[in-house]
């Protein structure tokens, strides 16, 4: 197979690939190996060390209606990648994007993302992270994210480990959320082997009514290890902010959770829940008076958990 | 007819305290049994027991399940043998979708026996298949699609804790065709109940009281208990009963 279609299979772009509606950029390690850009969007890209620098616009009031398809990808076995992309999202303008990154033979991946996002004025972006590993977790993937939501932008974001192994997740992503805006950040892992999870999660509730939700959901099995750190401070009036971490594990899988709620304005709130253990056990004890035995039923639940 | 499951000389004890107390009762194969009593007459403990849950291994006595003792098997492993409960407060799963759940009780594991065990329940499948069984759906719904579970399993034992609970009186209709549709296919069914109306699906019942057994019978002698006429009995919560009534 060639690279391309390794990439395009694994990615789910075999369908979207020849569509002229369907914006993307596809990209192997360093290349860029196909694109479409559409109207209403700018994409200029430049070679940096290792990997692409990627400018992304969306023009004022533009609402792009088909999500955009972006695909990180190294198909070698052994290789570094380095993503730089800047993002702006103009006022009123809406944009949502589907990025998949794809290692699926990695021994020796690192796979390095610095992402920066403007969301001006009344704009909106939605951002779902697809990953597919490698079964050996051979990867490591750094993504570093800051936004900027300004009035009333809204801003939403999901990673999600859809196949392979983990090997090592370090993300790190911060929001600063103006007037009326909405900010939503969920991350779904599940760790086997001796796979490592970091997740920082942090959410600045600046603006007047502004509303920020950080929710993880991360599932521990084997040797693995997960710490997640929420942190969400709420300085507007009427900001309204919430942190929702479960961690569910198995074997001899550790997690951590380091919630940090700050209010620093009477008229703001932020409520907060936290769950680390195993499997719940009047949920496991259901499952198997259904006749699954204990580990059937404990995937079905981290399964549903995961969803 | 033959006797399904016997229990005998149940005792259990927490912290000191005798919550079964030399029980033992005997639910013939095929029948529809309650056990009734009041609150904190050690029913939903009866059921744990019965079904092997955590914390509910520990105790003296026995559970006889067709000739052979169960007392030192599993949850799994009782609901291999075909034995299943309801709970009284059925569990909220996250994230986990009707049809994952479904499918994962189901016996034969088709999607016409889902559609089908639901629509006993009254629930059209289409349209709940991709939600979660979760705080989103109702105590009352949960309940309906936790029996709609048992029902797609095909049990030959079921221990329905208070199967009204949460239920409106619109939907428990659905509730007395899932246990008639149960008994029908030749399950036994075990009700725990303090409602007179659920009582009623009944062929025999047992009455508790403080984990022991005070009277058993035909509905018809059973029911004199809700209506007031309790038996003198030297248990300490006898006062209770007073409960029993009020839910009539
Ligand atoms: N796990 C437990 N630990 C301690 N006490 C318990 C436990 N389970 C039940 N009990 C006690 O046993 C008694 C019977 O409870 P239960 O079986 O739930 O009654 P019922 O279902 O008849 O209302 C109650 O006093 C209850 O508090
Ligand atoms: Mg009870």
């Amino acid at each position: 197979m060639l690279k391309e279609e390794i990439l395009y299979e694994a990615a789910d772009l075999k369908n979207i690939i020849h569509d002229p509606n369907v914006a993307r950029l596809v990209i192997n390690k360093d290349k860029i190996i196909s694109s479409n850009i559409i109207e209403g969007i700018e994409i200029n890209t430049e070679s940096i060390k290792d990997g692409v620098r990627i400018r992304l616009i969306v023009k004022e009031g533009k609402i792009i209606i088909k999500p955009v398809h972006l695909c990180f990808g190294v198909t070698a076995e052994n290789a570094v990648q380095n993503i730089e992309i800047n993002t702006e999202i103009k006022k009123g303008a809406s944009i949502s994007l589907l990025a998949h990154c794809v290692f699926p033979t990695a021994k020796d991946v690192l796979h390095k993302m610095n992402a920066k996002i403007l969301l001006r004025e009344k704009a909106k972006y939605s951002y779902f992270e697809k990953h597919i590993h490698s079964p050996g977790g051979g990867v490591r993937v750094i993504p570093k994210t800051k936004v900027i939501l300004e009035k009333e932008a809204k801003f939403k974001t999901e990673f999600e480990l859809v196949k392979g192994r983990v090997g090592l997740i370090d993300m790190d992503i911060e929001s600063k959320c103006g007037p009326d805006s909405v900010m939503e950040m969920m991350a779904r892992i599940s760790g086997t082997d001796d796979d490592r999870i970091i997740i920082r999660e942090t959410g600045y509730l600046n603006g007047n009514n502004s509303k920020g939700v950080l929710t993880s959901r991360v599932a521990v099995r084997d040797n693995a290890k997960a710490e997640i750190f929420n942190k969400l401070i709420a300085s507007g009036n009427y900001s309204r902010g919430h942190v929702d971490c479960k961690e569910i594990i198995k074997d001899n899988g550790q997690a951590s959770a380091v919630p940090i709620v700050e209010v620093k304005n009477a008229t703001a709130h932020i409520t907060h829940e936290a769950s680390i253990g195993s499997v719940d056990k009047k949920q496991l004890e259901t499952l198997m008076s259904r006749g699954l035995d204990e580990d059937e039923a404990t995937e079905l639940i981290i399964q549903g958990l995961l969803n | 007819m033959d006797t399904i499951l016997k229990t005998n000389n149940l005792t259990l004890s927490f912290n000191g305290k005798k919550i079964l107390d030399n029980l033992s009762l005997n639910f013939r194969e095929g029948e529809i049994h309650a056990v009734v009593g009041p609150n904190g007459a050690g029913k939903s403990t009866f059921a744990s027991i019965v079904m092997g849950l955590e914390g509910y291994r520990k105790f003296e006595g026995d559970i006889i399940f067709k000739d052979i003792s169960i007392k030192k098997l599993g949850v799994y492993e009782r609901a291999k043998l075909g034995i299943t409960m309801g709970w009284q407060e059925p569990a909220r799963f996250e994230g986990l979708k009707i049809r994952q759940f479904m499918q994962a009780s189901t016996k034969d594991k088709k999607e016409d026996s889902i559609v089908k065990a639901l629509s006993i329940l009254g629930i059209d499948y289409r349209e709940y298949s991709e939600r979660a069984i979760d705080k989103s759906l109702s105590g009352g719904e949960r309940k309906k699609f936790e029996l709609a579970s048992i029902v797609a399993m095909q049990p030959e034992l079921v221990i329905l804790d208070e199967p009204d609970s949460g239920i409106d009186v619109a939907s428990l209709d659905n509730i007395f065709s899932a246990i008639k549709h149960l008994h029908s296919n030749g399950a036994t069914v075990i009700l725990i109940t303090h409602s007179l109306e659920v009582l009623k699906n009944a062929q025999y019942a047992y009455l508790l009281c403080s984990g022991t057994l005070l009277d058993e019978g035909k509905v018809s002698k059973i029911r004199k208990y809700f209506e007031g006429k309790c038996l003198s009995c030297a248990h300490k919560n006898i006062p209770l009963f007073s409960e029993l009534e009020k839910n009539i």
